[in-house]
């Protein structure tokens, strides 16, 4: 039981940063169809960004860690926004009305050529941040094992879930969130009623991107360690959180990316920690044969 | 057909459309085509099947790039606008042009009240300072929202679906659609409306409805109707101005009773034997 509930509380954990970051691939695949592939390396973008925020801010001698991440958040959100803004207005606007495959392998350049910039920019090593957010609690303990939650996967949980209710609220009570919502189900009309759609779409990549900085900063608080490849990986789990919880779906992508964290955490923790990944994409195989359109997808209605 | 500027849409065109042509590879679906529309008229459009009706609506909204001609928006309140050169989403927010479509498109998922919303988004997104203002709850946004949905309010209630503002659009039954789709285009406080046949799987009686708020708009409204329409009571009860198309060129252009006669008209829509349509050829 004790070992059980230490489990979900890594799951959780796990779950929030991929959460945040399937949320980037759902909006933008629910506002312009495409699997944008390059958002995983965004999101490392936005680790190695907030890693070079904490180097900058210790080097000037701001240590008082709230304010020193809060900063960071900010700086990290606000210049991997600006990364993903121009990824979009570079590699995807201009074949926005070119055919579907077209913007699909502009986005898997987009990946190599983040990855490839990072590695040459950065180096190939593994890139280390001493612990910044220490301690923990101790729940309670049975026998010898100690169930722990610590402060980071406190914060963790506690920003995602904060994130995620402001996003909600942008989506569901501004104008903004209005106009993504029009530009989702019909991009012409939505042009035609004065949307500026153009428009819209960047600010779903900036949103996406803001939200891949939270988890980048995130990822990086609770590992530690960062590399120009982490993008791949977790970009892979985040898609198939997204795919899992019905791509399109907002809450599906906060679902999905809880179920992923929570199989492969158990997984790793009953069976076998080299398979996690293997139990990750079958629960997806599984789901998509009963579920072809994820768990909250709508069925995808042919537009005339 | 009538002399010079004694027509009123002649003396005061707000819609201009000169040697308009529109060609898809080796087709020719309008052949250049002038008229004028006038601003406080009812204008329609009308002509058989493919005769290139829409298309002309498609080079208006900026759906089509036409392969010639001028499309000159005259704005009285300021420069006109060439709406040849703008995107849609310019025509609609610039130059104030707002279409319906012949199959209906609505934001289904939607509800009613926000698919009215959503045609406001321009005024709201600038006084929110782009959203901005809104996450941190800045007044002046609240005044923007509170401004937009008394307008939304106010067009539900001329099309009479006050009471489903909070359904999903899609769930309407049709002809509430239609009209929900006019109060959207209404919303973005059109210069110039484009119907494409409003009245088409109507009932009687809901057409009738529809005549009244088409009529109400030209009276009340700054907006130019222009439509497009097979109906022909409908067209000759409330239309000021008729446009004829046949094969993608204008075969008439006048009031509605100078239409009904035109012997061109007749023959586009009832078809001629040989000899009369050698007749018509020869005449003048």
């Amino acid at each position: 039981m004790a070992y059980f509930l230490q489990q979900l509380i890594n799951g959780v954990t796990l779950g929030s940063i991929y959460g945040l970051i399937a949320i980037g691939y759902t909006m933008v695949y629910g506002i312009i169809g495409m699997i944008n592939f390059a958002h995983g390396d965004v999101f490392m973008v936005g680790a190695f960004i907030a890693l070079i925020a904490f180097l900058a801010l210790t080097t000037i001698g701001i240590t008082a860690v709230p304010l020193a991440l809060l900063l960071v958040l900010i700086i990290a959100m606000v210049l991997t926004a600006v990364w993903g803004w121009t990824v979009e207005r570079v590699a995807y606007r201009p074949l926005r009305e070119s055919f579907r495959l077209a913007p699909l392998i502009t986005a898997i350049g987009m990946s190599i050529v983040l990855q490839n910039f990072i590695q040459i920019a950065q180096g190939a090593r593994v890139k280390p941040l001493q612990p910044i957010v220490t301690g923990g609690y101790e729940l309670f303990h049975q026998g010898s094992f100690s169930v722990i939650v610590s402060n980071i996967q406190i914060l963790i949980v506690a920003t995602t879930v904060l994130v995620m209710g402001a996003f909600w609220l942008l989506i569901n009570r501004t104008e903004l969130g209005r106009a993504q919502r029009a530009c989702e189900q019909d991009r012409l009309m939505a042009a035609l009623s004065g949307v500026d759609v153009d428009r819209t779409i960047s600010l779903t990549f900036v949103l996406g991107a803001g939200l891949a900085a939270v988890a980048g900063l995130l990822y990086l608080l609770y590992y530690g360690v960062i590399d120009f490849f982490i993008g791949f990986v977790v970009g892979i789990k985040a898609f198939t959180a997204a795919v899992f919880g019905g791509i399109g779906s907002i809450p599906g992508a906060m679902l999905g990316g809880l179920i992923i964290g929570l199989i492969e955490t158990f997984w790793s923790a009953y069976f076998t920690i080299e398979y996690k990944d293997v139990a990750a994409f079958s629960m997806l195989a599984i789901v998509l044969i009963f579920f072809p359109t994820g768990l909250l997808g709508r069925p995808e209605v042919e537009k005339v | 057909m009538g002399g010079a500027n004694t027509k009123s849409w002649d003396r005061d065109p707000i819609l201009t459309v000169e040697h308009l042509s529109m060609h898809f590879g080796g087709i020719t679906a309008v052949d250049d085509v002038s008229f004028a529309v006038g601003r406080k008229d009812i204008t329609a459009l009308i002509g058989p099947n493919g005769a290139g009706k829409t298309t002309v609506f498609n080079c208006i909204t900026g759906f089509y790039k036409p392969t010639e001609g001028m499309l000159t928006l005259d704005a009285k309140d300021g420069p006109p606008h060439f709406l040849e050169r703008l995107t849609d989403y310019e025509i609609n927010a610039d130059a104030r042009v707002a279409r319906t479509f012949q199959n209906i498109r609505l934001f289904p998922g939607m509800t009613v009240l926000e698919n009215l919303m959503v045609a406001q988004h321009n005024g709201l997104s600038r006084a929110s300072g782009f959203s901005f203002g809104a996450i941190f709850g800045l007044g002046r946004f609240g005044l923007a929202e509170k401004e937009a949905i008394d307008l939304a309010r106010y067009w539900l209630g001329q099309v009479g679906l006050l009471p489903r503002a909070d359904e999903a659009a899609g769930s309407l039954p049709y002809g509430d659609q239609r009209r929900l789709e006019i109060a959207r285009a209404m919303c973005t406080r059109p210069r110039l409306l484009c119907l494409d046949e409003p009245a088409a799987g109507l009932n009687a009686k809901e057409s009738d409805a529809l005549n009244a708020l088409l009529q109400a708009i030209r009276d009340k409204e700054d907006t130019a109707v222009f439509l497009i329409e097979h109906d022909m009571s409908v067209v000759m009860r409330i239309s000021d101005h008729v446009i004829v198309l046949d094969y993608g060129k204008k075969i008439a252009d006048g009031t509605p009773g100078e239409v009904r006669i035109d012997p061109h008209v007749i023959a586009a829509y009832l078809g001629v034997s040989d000899e009369d349509g050698a007749a018509l050829e020869a005449r003048p």
